[in-house]
């Protein structure tokens, strides 16, 4: 196995193509279950009366397949050459590494059978039964040897920023997955939650948030901090505000979970403080994004040349409007007309489909050639083609779930001049129709790049050949 | 709360965010050996770091949110059980049912607390009470004839009603119709403003243990012939000599009772369904049939305006 490297580490690159190979195949299987359910909300036929086949099954695993198989293969495969990379040092344990593969590839199947079947614990984004739940954290606690353990025998003097974040998310998670799953088993298939009431409610908030705060940020944090100064090859733009703002990030995240229980039966000191640590969290995301961008200085003219970097930085854009638009929703006068509504999946998905799968597919582009011993990827149009398939589908998304998220929301709240409420639920779904056909349309778009995706890199890694009609000379700066 | 656990909310939450505003005041100065814009010196894989400064809008923003959070805590309710200065709450909590609802409503108002609930609450009721007040002088059934009436009842109907007895009033299964007529506890206005104000509960007892699954058939079959239906007549007929246990509630002609709630079992009309199997269920096992009284929910006007409404309904 070469390295592209001129140090004589033999770097363990097996782990790491099995995880970006893995993420490919995961995300589109992923992302076709999310179009399929986007599918049913505009044509309820086609869950075919099937019960295997019901939105209500198939939501959580889509959920389920994009987070914790697409998004979590990309966070494995990346933290896993990062730390190499950056440390200089083989991985700690090249046994425990392929454990992690082989059982987190497990905890996905499991999730693939278990969800459609209706067994659930009814806990979003953590519907997976205890069975699966203690795999989970077995697999975790591996990651976390391995991860660290290459920290510890590193040849660099410092930690490079990107390990801190992918540091930060993986104990965050372990601690969240194990706080939240704790329960009282009374089947191999059943469980109850130890909480009860709004004390559950508020755990199942305080990890929901942190999913997305811990896994989907900070670990992709993580990832942002080295593929993008490699690929724009420019040196990141401040230490200081690396230090700034991974500390203040992973300081107010974990307090930000009040906010999905605004208006409920959660105290309101809680809901308060909630709300205040999502708002001023903007500032420490916005850290994350300038540094990110400002890396890019003295190079802007790349982005015209090179999809890949494109990816990265329009990620960044996607990353810093998402997290202008939590806090805001956060406010509970504002959070009055958005919950509930579509408003919060468009939100979603700025965040998972601008941000995460953006940065991921950026980086799995820039990996791929480096992995398989290649010039550069088999066609670099078809790179620029995902790019624009993917950014047309992400905002006719979101933009599709704000209208209808807005509309939702004063729907609901509109009165008649006697107080009464003027619409029924049943009319405000009505009106959602045609914007669920353009989230739909939306969706195809996103599958539609990452099946290119999916052929380029086979393509790749078969061929050892590029494209005929793009030869190498024609290879972007 | 207990005060331990307030003072672990104050100082976990004003601890962070001052070592947050401490953390930035740190990097605002250039505390390193590097000139300001130049390379840290580390090199990780080919990358390097800057060491550029904070950007001042970037530092001022974070200064501005910073301080509105302090100002929102000291105003609002979040540091453990100081209440905040506005004195503000969402809704009256720890309350179990409505008399608690209703009676903690009237201590926040003599505490002078702003309980936001009950504010909105008391404005719509200045507000709005005059609109259904000023058909409280009408009778019910000029009410059911009365168009304006009409379409505020059909809103009442549609926010309330509608959950069980669907947005159309034809109910479903265990949910009655409330079109056909046919009223189990009276069709009179007053009877059906009774119902509404204060809801009704009716219960059929199960009576598996006592008559036996052949019992329970044959009973079956004699409560189908009542309504006209073609049954195996020696099963009706075997019925109908266990009858007075039944006729107690829905009279010895099978007609029901409205004093009662007992339904009318002649008319072809089922609340629980009309199958055979419905009805064998229905014997075996009983039946609990709640309607909640909606005089603390809605009040005596809006109540009022409701029954013209279910009136027309069925006229």
């Amino acid at each position: 196995m070469s390295t592209t490297s001129n140090q004589p580490v033999d770097y363990n690159l097996k782990v790491v193509k099995q995880f970006t190979v893995m993420t490919i195949i995961w995300g589109i299987i992923g992302m076709v279950v999310g179009v399929l359910i986007a599918a049913q909300l505009v044509w309820p036929a086609l869950n075919f009366d099937t019960p295997w086949l019901t939105y209500s099954r198939l939501r959580p695993l889509h959920t389920n397949a994009v987070i914790f198989a697409f998004g979590t293969s990309a966070l494995f495969a990346t933290a896993y050459y990062v730390v190499q990379k950056t440390c200089q040092v083989r991985l700690f344990s090249d046994r425990l590494a392929a454990f992690t593969f082989w059982g987190w590839q497990a905890v996905i199947v499991s999730a693939v059978i278990t969800l459609p079947l209706g067994i659930t614990t009814t806990k979003e984004y953590a519907e997976l039964e205890w069975p699966i739940s203690i795999l989970i954290a077995i697999v975790w606690v591996a990651f976390i040897i391995v991860f660290f353990g290459t920290l510890a025998i590193r040849r660099t003097s410092h930690i490079y920023v990107a390990n801190w974040f992918y540091g930060a998310f993986m104990i965050a998670v372990a601690m969240l997955h194990i706080g939240n799953n704790l329960v009282i088993p009374v089947s191999f298939w059943k469980s109850y939650s130890i909480y009860s009431g709004a004390v559950d409610a508020m755990m199942q908030w305080w990890y929901g948030h942190n999913a997305v705060g811990f896994l989907l940020t900070a670990g992709f944090l993580g990832m942002m901090y080295y593929f993008v100064p490699k690929q724009a090859e420019r040196p990141v733009y401040s230490y200081r505000l690396s230090i700034v703002h991974f500390w203040a990030l992973i300081t107010i995240y974990i307090w930000a979970g009040p906010h999905h229980l605004h208006y409920t039966a959660l105290p309101d000191w809680a809901q308060s403080v909630g709300m205040v640590m999502s708002v001023i969290l903007f500032v420490p995301s916005w850290g994350g994004m300038i540094n990110g961008i400002m890396t890019l200085s003295g190079a802007w003219h790349k982005l015209r040349t090179d999809p890949i970097l494109r990816f990265l930085i329009v990620s960044l854009s996607f990353y810093g409007m998402s997290t202008f638009e939590g806090p805001m929703m956060a406010i509970k006068s504002v959070n009055a007309l958005s919950h509930y509504t579509d408003w919060t999946v468009g939100h979603v998905h700025s965040g998972a489909l601008g941000w995460v799968a953006m940065i991921s597919i950026g980086a799995i582009y820039h990996l791929i050639p480096i992995l398989f011993d290649r010039e550069r990827m088999y066609s670099i149009k078809l790179i620029n083609t995902h790019f624009w398939l993917h950014t047309i589908g992400v905002v006719l998304y979101i933009v599709a779930m704000w209208i209808s998220g807005v509309m939702q929301g004063l729907m609901w709240r509109a009165v008649n001049s006697d107080g009464t409420l003027t619409y029924s639920f049943v009319e405000s779904l009505e009106a959602s129709y045609p914007f669920y056909f353009v989230r739909f349309i939306g969706g195809v778009f996103v599958v539609a790049g990452m099946l290119i995706m999916g052929y380029n890199v086979w393509k790749t890694i078969r061929t050892n050949q590029v494209r005929s009609s793009e030869p190498l000379a024609a290879q972007p700066a | 709360m207990s005060s331990f656990w307030s003072w672990w909310i104050i100082v976990l939450t004003l601890g962070s965010l001052v070592a947050i505003g401490l953390l930035l005041w740190w990097n605002m100065k250039n505390f390193t050996d590097v000139e300001e814009g130049e390379s840290m010196g580390h090199e990780f894989d080919g990358i390097i770091e800057l060491n550029n400064p904070l950007p001042t809008w970037w530092t001022v923003l974070f200064w501005i949110c910073l301080a509105w959070g302090l100002l929102y805590l000291l105003l609002y309710p979040g540091l453990g059980n100081f209440p905040g200065l506005l004195k503000w709450q969402s809704a009256n909590q720890f309350v179990l049912s409505l008399e608690e609802s209703q009676q903690a409503k009237i201590d926040a108002r003599e505490a002078g607390f702003n309980v936001q609930y009950d504010r909105e609450r008391v404005r719509a009721d200045e507000v709005f009470g005059p609109i259904f007040q000023q058909y409280a002088s009408l009778e019910i059934a000029e009410i059911a004839q009365d168009r304006d009436a009409l379409r505020i009842g059909q809103r009442l109907f549609l926010q309330n009603c509608a959950q069980c007895h669907g947005s159309d009033a034809r109910g479903s299964q265990g949910f009655p119709n409330l079109t056909d007529g046919v009223f189990n506890w009276g069709s009179s206005p007053q009877h059906i403003y009774t119902t509404i104000m204060e809801g009704r509960q009716a219960a059929m007892p199960a009576f598996g243990d006592q008559l036996g699954s052949q019992g329970i058939a044959e009973m079956t079959a004699y409560v189908l012939s009542l309504s006209g239906r073609t049954v195996d007549r020696d099963l009706a007929r075997a019925g109908e000599q266990q009858w007075m246990v039944c006729a107690a509630c829905h009279g010895q002609d099978g007609k029901g009772n409205p004093a009662l709630g007992a339904p009318d079992l002649t008319n072809n009309v089922w609340t629980y369904g009309g199958s055979e199997r419905a009805i064998n269920e229905t014997l075996m096992y009983g039946r609990n049939g709640v309607m909640p009284a909606f005089k603390d929910i809605l009040g005596e006007d809006k109540v009022k305006i409701l029954s013209g409404y279910i009136l027309s309904l069925s006229q």
